[in-house]
């Protein structure tokens, strides 16, 4: 359930910058997820619903923009989707992938008032 | 309050010390409130838009600046560090302890260790004559670098090994930098061979796998070659070390390969 951490760590970010940039309500907050991150997105609404009551961000609405999974294939020498670590290379059916996108946790953007 | 980062009370506990906390505490899981999730940019209808704010930040920023500067700190002393995850009763705090014992005081060495509760891993490791300090994360799933940062004010330790053993968990730990030159994933030969598959981002984000209690193989039907083989799907790169703290079988492997990280840390071995 580490998603809890990081529902704080959202938190901590937007309360940051509440008080950097002068507001006092945040509407809408938007996160980019890769799919190959590990962060369960329901378990992150969830926990993002706990975390941010009493604050900022309460009662703001989460969108979750999922970036794609891909690897670079050491055999093919390109760039591959995948969808899970351990998918094998769509091309060559080999496993000596190393991953290039998909792992970002990233808070990107706020509608604040 | 912490005078450092200024972190108030919560449910983490670093023995010898005031309750200390990272986490801001105190939410409830009071019942799920669905919002209105709708497309990109929609506004609520007849509402003014609000002004929108760029943030483009890394949500585990703060962790990695605690990271980092737990790295410098420790490159700074001449430390190899490692951060050792697994499932719970994989047999860390057994390899541990006989890894401490087969070392014999060659390298200066301190154990930090986090379970959710209990010193009891800590006193093992003390029974030995190493140092150690138990974290107890409370409700926490796993350590993060500025609970680490924290305990390890309360070691004395200039050059040589700092063992980090992380909360018995095969997910969350993987998130989490806590500034280590590595992170060693154990799995033991009584668990799935799979795991590497069911667990990958552990397994992608550890540089070395030990299977560990290998003088049970006799008894079981784990297939190391295929438990090698799904680690290396997740992680091509991934080094596999075999061993059993029972038998002895596979220590000195184990154990050249945390002497040459604490020589390449920068500090020659003490001589016995």
């Amino acid at each position: 359930m580490h998603e809890m951490s990081l529902a704080e760590g959202v938190l901590q970010i937007i309360e940051d910058h509440a008080a950097k940039a002068g507001f006092s309500r945040v509407k809408t907050v938007w996160l980019e997820i890769g799919a190959l991150s590990g962060v369960e997105t329901e378990a992150m609404r969830f926990c993002f619903d706990a975390v941010t009551r009493g604050s900022v961000a309460e009662g703001a609405a989460l969108e979750i923009v999922a970036t794609p999974g891909s690897s670079w294939c050491m055999q093919c020498g390109v760039s591959v989707p995948v969808a899970e670590r351990y998918d094998p290379c769509p091309r060559c059916g080999g496993y000596q992938l190393q991953v290039q996108g998909g792992t970002e946790m990233r808070v990107k953007e706020l509608e604040v008032e | 309050m912490c005078t450092v980062c200024g972190c108030g009370q919560g449910e983490t506990k670093i023995e010898g010390g005031p309750e200390h906390a990272h986490a801001p505490g105190g939410f409830s899981y009071a019942p799920h409130h669905h919002h209105h999730h709708g497309p990109e940019h929609a506004h609520a209808p007849g509402l003014p838009p609000g002004r929108m704010v760029q943030i483009e930040q890394d949500i585990l920023a703060k962790n990695n600046a605690y990271a980092g500067a737990n790295r410098k700190q420790w490159r700074e002393r001449g430390l190899f560090a490692i951060n050792l995850v697994s499932s719970p009763g994989s047999g860390k705090t057994t390899l541990l302890v006989e890894s401490i014992g087969r070392l014999a005081g060659r390298h200066p060495l301190a154990v930090i260790e986090g379970d959710q509760q209990t010193s009891n891993d800590a006193e093992r490791i003390r029974a030995t004559g190493a140092q150690a300090i138990q974290v107890n994360t409370g409700k926490g799933c796993h350590l993060d670098a500025h609970m680490v940062g924290h305990a390890f004010e309360r070691l004395d330790l200039q050059g040589g090994l700092l063992l980090i053993e992380n909360v018995g968990n095969l997910v969350c730990p993987a998130e989490f930098d806590l500034g280590e030159a590595h992170k060693v994933v154990i799995l033991s030969v009584t668990e799935g061979e799979d795991k590497p598959l069911k667990y990958p981002n552990m397994f992608a984000a550890s540089d070395l796998m030990l299977l560990t209690k290998t003088d049970l193989l006799p008894h079981l039907t784990f297939d190391v070659a295929r438990c090698i083989e799904y680690a290396r799907r997740v992680n091509p790169k991934i080094e596999v070390l075999q061993v059993s703290a029972k038998s002895g079988e596979g220590m000195d492997g184990w154990l050249a390969w945390l002497e040459r990280g604490v020589v390449g840390a920068g500090l020659p071995a003490i001589s016995a």
